[in-house]
């Protein structure tokens, strides 16, 4: 009997001193922990910024979703549905409710170093891109930005260049900030997981700036950055007026999100936040229809990795034409209205 | 209430128009000889800078371009000083040794207390790494307000109000000095320097320093395992009229 007790006390023993000498690769696993930052707007939570928990699924560990704002709780309730999340720290104040890095950074200082996190991840948006830098440099962290993949634990995979090189990094940081490419991490399952939800730190720091005003653009059309198809007209629409009377029944046709070129926002024929490139917005869309834009690389940085691309354009040499997967060559003013007709009557 | 000192960082970078290449063992872009310019969204940042003095709405008392980059980065500072910039620092920084965005973020919070600067003007990326962090890395070490992706910047009484591009339209913010500004392509059309005025840039003072100067640790946080081609999409088809398209596009799917 005795002997017997013994015994499996020597191979617990044995076998935890076992678990603790095994290779690095399960004692990384278990010591990686991800924090989500997610980000709301008016009490909703923006669904693109979910594409933070698909990244941090594939690189492993726990995962940690963090949300503020004013009555957050309820996007809390709804992110604790989200498959592969194991908590939900959330920050209820209407301090955090503009995204202003001057008090939310600290705010995130402050819940970084209470959980312990390995790896901080956000999708790329304008909110991310304001505050998550500012957060790195307060931890001595040389952040990773808009990353497409992800290799190991430390390494990982971005464009440079406008898309013109993709570079693998590693990184020696003890905690790792990066931003995701949501067009390369699809969103997650939004229902099946069951996180716990907790209150976070608020250190309450003062915004050193103030918000006034916002002058967003309304629009029923999808979302332009996870739209599942994108029309979108350059200079070749020649004005306002007919880039609104060309493209938009097009959209409408398709059910698509309008974009633009350079060049046509430039021109004031589209409003700025639907350009769409290497300073605007990354799409990578199932269709992505395009007339009256020749592909400059700046552009190009922006939407090469469509499923689909399509092109009308007059100038048979025009660079869309060697990445687009079906181009017509003719005048758009003819073309896109028959184009409209065609797809409305079948 | 004193005038704007203004610091405005510029890089050196490979011209916009330039499709960049990697190089053949993979470990970059490959840089020589091909032509090099100011980063886009630094001429906006002089030009800017440039604007407010001529707005007269707040005196500024000084513009200083810096850049930490190789000996041809002078060639950019004599550019922003030919714009309008007073005079300018030059951190030499071999090309082997360039810094990271946290690295240049920690060299320009100590020249900005060094020149006791009030505002900050920089690009909102630069072309080349793309990372679009240095600027807000700055705030932060300095802890103060920040404002990126600039399309309007109007500075009153102390105040600066800046209209800022954002996610689906555009938003204001208003901060105290001193302040960090990122600039945007819709921020303003930057200025060609004139003849005569690139004349009397070489006139103008341009100091040469080293990292050493400033006690700074530049060891590198990321380190490059490779740098690749992106995958080249494979050519496509033209068709001949829209029925064409619509057939074509309904065989991949896309319809």
């Amino acid at each position: 009997m005795f002997s017997v007790a013994r015994k499996s006390v020597l191979h617990t023993a044995r076998s935890q001193l076992r678990a603790t000498a095994s290779p690095q690769y399960s004692s990384l696993t278990r010591l990686l922990s991800t924090l989500a930052l997610l980000e709301q707007k008016d009490g909703k939570l923006q669904p693109t910024s979910l594409c933070a928990i698909t990244a941090g699924t594939k690189l492993g560990g726990s995962i940690t979703a963090f949300v503020a704002g004013s009555g957050v709780k309820s996007v809390a309730d709804e992110v604790a549905k989200v498959k592969g999340i194991e908590k939900i720290v959330y920050v209820d104040n209407a301090a955090y409710d503009k995204g202003l890095p001057e008090n939310f950074a600290p705010l995130l200082v402050e819940n970084i170093k209470k959980g312990g996190y390995t790896h901080i991840l956000a999708g790329q948006s304008a909110f991310t891109k304001n505050l998550l830098p500012r957060v790195a440099a307060l931890l001595d962290s040389q952040m990773i930005s808009d990353i497409t993949g992800i290799e190991s634990e430390d390494t990982f995979v971005r464009p440079i260049y406008a898309g013109n090189a993709i570079l693998t990094v590693q990184s020696s940081d003890s905690t790792k900030f990066i931003s995701v490419r949501g067009t390369a991490f699809p969103a997650p399952e939004t229902d099946g997981g069951s996180a716990t939800i907790e209150e976070g730190v608020d250190p309450k720091a003062e915004a050193k700036s103030e918000w006034v005003s916002e002058d967003l653009a309304k629009s029923d059309r999808p979302d332009l950055g996870s739209a599942e198809k994108v029309v979108s007209g350059g200079r070749g629409l020649k004005s306002k007026e007919e880039f609104d009377k060309v493209m938009t029944p097009l959209a409408d046709a398709l059910g698509a999100a309008i974009g633009a070129s350079r060049a046509a926002v430039d021109s004031g024929f589209a409003d700025n936040s639907l350009q769409v490139g290497q300073t605007g917005k990354n799409v990578a869309p199932q269709l992505y229809l395009c007339a009256g834009i020749s592909g400059a690389i700046q552009h190009l940085a922006g939407m090469k990795d469509s499923k689909v691309i399509a092109a009308i354009n007059k100038d048979p040499d025009a660079p869309i034409f060697q990445v687009a997967d079906v181009g017509l060559v003719g005048d758009l003013f003819d073309k896109v209205p028959e184009l409209t007709e065609k797809l409305k009557a079948q | 209430m004193s005038g704007l000192r203004i610091l405005v960082p510029i890089k050196r970078v490979i011209d916009y128009a330039v499709k960049p290449r990697v190089n053949r063992a993979q470990t970059a872009v490959e840089t020589a000889s091909v032509k090099h310019s100011m980063n886009p969204f630094d001429e906006l940042s002089i030009e800017e800078a440039v604007r407010l003095r001529e707005r007269k709405t707040t005196p500024v008392d000084e513009i200083l371009a810096f850049s930490a980059g190789p000996p041809k980065a002078q060639d950019i500072l004599r550019t922003a000083m030919a714009m309008g910039a007073d005079r300018a620092i030059h951190v030499v920084v071999e090309e082997t040794a360039a810094l990271e965005p946290l690295g240049v973020a920690k060299l320009l919070k100590k020249v900005v207390e060094e020149q006791n600067a009030n505002l900050v003007i920089l690009g909102k990326q630069a072309i080349d790494d793309d990372a679009g962090q240095t600027g807000q890395m700055l705030a932060g070490l300095l802890d103060w307000a920040q404002a990126t992706q600039a399309s309007r910047v109007s500075v009153n009484d102390g105040a600066v109000e800046v209209v800022q591009e954002v996610d689906g339209g555009v938003q204001t913010v208003r901060a105290k000095l001193p302040m960090v500004v990122t600039t945007d392509l819709r921020l303003n059309e930057p200025r060609y320097a004139s003849l005569p005025n690139i004349m009397k840039a070489k006139k103008k003072k341009l100091e040469k320093k080293t990292l050493a100067d400033y006690g700074l640790d530049t060891e590198l946080r990321l380190k490059t395992v490779k740098v690749t081609e992106p995958p080249a999409r494979k050519g496509g088809v033209k068709v001949e009229d829209v029925d064409g398209m619509i057939g074509k596009l309904k065989e991949l799917g896309a319809l």
